[in-house]
């Protein structure tokens, strides 16, 4: 455990906790000006969230434990994730934690925990949701998984830090059909994990359509508060793994405070760039009917399997 | 051209290519397949203007301009006039394995594609032939593409990707066909395309589409 794993370990989570809801404030206010709307302000999700934590919190009659722990569950795995994944520094504060195995089943846990959260409550939508998205994380986690995979091939180790750290020595490795195929890959699977379009829309409440929504409907006050929290450290994870994947520069090597200030203005940029740009391809897109989303996974799965593929026959 | 540009350019190409046959087998509308093609004619031109600029041959050179003009011109242009003039038909509905199956089939098929090229490239290994199971993924796709739609645009679209697959494989084996043979081969998809294109439209004439499947009695 070096120096700056430590710092990062320490600087990441507070910059995905501080920055995730400005990040949200973000992406709605791109969508608003490209509709025409004024928007509500960078600032209003925070706003939100501290008008719910000030609330009382409730639970809905004949709910387990399962339903009141899922908020911490959910947060408490992104925690994790936001520690140890090479966000600011390419050091990571628990090594063995920052494998790529270890980070997809940490965010598959949380999401599983809303996913039975939702069945806890008994409702037709908590079930709804909960069956939809299983369908989903099914069929996400091996793409994620093996496009993820494909990036490690020629680094010879399932390590983030180290996939990070080597495409850093060896820019050339950017442009490579590997990394376009994988890059395609990860956008599509990052796009249907968080809920955005064209797979769901986290703007409405449309029975029809609804996933993530579906399963938090029976939440309130705090609890809501949480979740709504973690889904949007959730994005910001995804979008950072994303960014630094694949354009990891300005990510600081040492501890010195100006580097590790650096990293996290590089981040920041990176994933407030990437979330304004699918805010602003959300505005052209409809919202994809559930039994085209399989098609649409299968074809990002089958471009991960290709830069598996790619990364052997062309090497 | 230094030899990591060479290798760089030459692996986006090939990536060009793979992406461009999975995109012929994910999408529907035959517009954006055309659109998919043409962009797959440019992959396979930058190929072969890759080669012949590492190896200094004008004649090369003159072939990957050709190969630019037919493939990522001429063929998309003459596929979009049968396209505008075939009607409503816009869309492949519904292909024999839906889209899902085939775009894992289309993985099985890289990944055969990969197994019995190994002979080809073990006896001569260089950038170029460590390339060739990308042209037969690209052969193998483009016959998937042919026996399995059902709309007559479509599976020209196919028999063309088998085309660009063979062009692919031949140039990466041998570095240079040569003049005569390419031009041969290309007059050769030019004269299928502008027949099919031809027995496309008396076939709409006469059944009122251009749905293969329903073609299943003979009339006088």
């Amino acid at each position: 455990m070096s120096v700056a794993g430590v710092v990062g370990g320490v600087v990441q989570p507070l910059v995905v906790v501080a920055g995730s809801p400005f990040l949200v404030g973000v992406m709605r206010q791109v969508r608003a000006r490209l509709e025409g709307r004024a928007g509500a302000g960078i600032g209003q999700p925070w706003r939100d969230l501290r008008k719910l934590f000030g609330k009382e919190p409730i639970t809905p009659r004949g709910t387990s434990e399962v339903f009141r722990l899922a908020p911490m569950v959910l947060v408490a795995t992104t925690l994790v994730v936001a520690v140890v994944v090479p966000f600011v520094t390419t050091d990571s504060a628990l090594d063995p934690v920052a494998d790529l195995f270890a980070v997809v089943a940490l965010l598959a846990a949380g999401t599983v925990a809303l996913a039975l959260a939702g069945l806890d409550t008994g409702t037709a939508f908590g079930g709804m949701g909960a069956s939809r998205e299983m369908t989903i994380i099914a069929l996400v986690e091996p793409t994620l998984l093996v496009a993820i995979f494909a990036l490690s091939v020629r680094v010879g180790s399932t390590n983030l830090a180290a996939i990070v750290s080597s495409t850093l020595h060896d820019p050339s490795r950017v442009i490579s059909p590997v990394s376009l195929l994988a890059a395609v890959a990860l956008t599509v699977v990052i796009v249907a994990e968080n809920g955005r379009l064209p797979v769901d829309n986290p703007s409405t409440h449309l029975e029809l359509t609804m996933v993530h929504e579906a399963m938090v409907l029976e939440y309130a006050g705090p609890d809501l508060a949480l979740v709504e929290l973690a889904s949007a450290m959730r994005l910001s994870v995804f979008l950072g793994l994303l960014a630094n994947l694949f354009v990891p520069w300005g990510i600081a090597t040492t501890a010195a405070p100006l580097a590790v200030l650096g990293g996290v203005i590089a981040v920041a940029v990176k994933v407030t760039v990437l979330g304004g740009l699918l805010a602003a391809g959300e505005v052209f897109l409809a919202k994809l009917r559930l039994f085209r989303v399989p098609e649409l996974l299968a074809g990002s799965f089958l471009l991960a399997l290709l830069a598996v593929a790619a990364s052997f026959f062309l090497a | 051209m230094s030899d990591g540009t060479y290798v760089q350019l030459l692996d986006l190409a090939c990536g060009g290519l793979l992406l461009t046959a999975v995109l012929v087998l994910w999408r529907r509308e035959l517009a954006v397949i055309i659109g998919v093609f043409a962009a797959q004619g440019i992959a396979l031109a930058t190929l072969v203007g890759v080669l012949a600029a590492h190896e200094g041959s004008a004649e090369v050179g003159g072939v990957a301009v050709g190969i630019l003009v037919l493939r990522a011109g001429i063929l998309p242009w003459l596929l979009h006039r049968a396209l505008a003039k075939a009607g409503p038909a816009r869309r492949e509905t519904r292909p024999v394995v839906n889209v899902a199956a085939s775009l894992l089939a289309a993985a099985l098929l890289t990944l055969l594609s990969y197994a019995v090229s190994q002979p080809l490239v073990a006896l001569e290994p260089s950038t170029a032939t460590r390339a060739i199971p990308v042209g037969v993924t690209v052969v193998l796709i483009g016959f998937f593409v042919l026996v399995t739609r059902r709309r007559a645009l479509s599976q020209l679209v196919g028999f063309l990707l088998m085309d660009n697959g063979i062009t692919t494989v031949g140039f990466l084996t041998t570095a240079g066909i040569g003049l005569i043979v390419e031009l041969g081969v290309s007059l050769d998809v030019l004269l299928a395309v502008l027949v099919l294109r031809i027995l496309a439209s008396r076939m709409r004439e006469t059944f009122g589409d251009t749905d293969l499947d329903e073609l299943r009695e003979l009339h006088d």
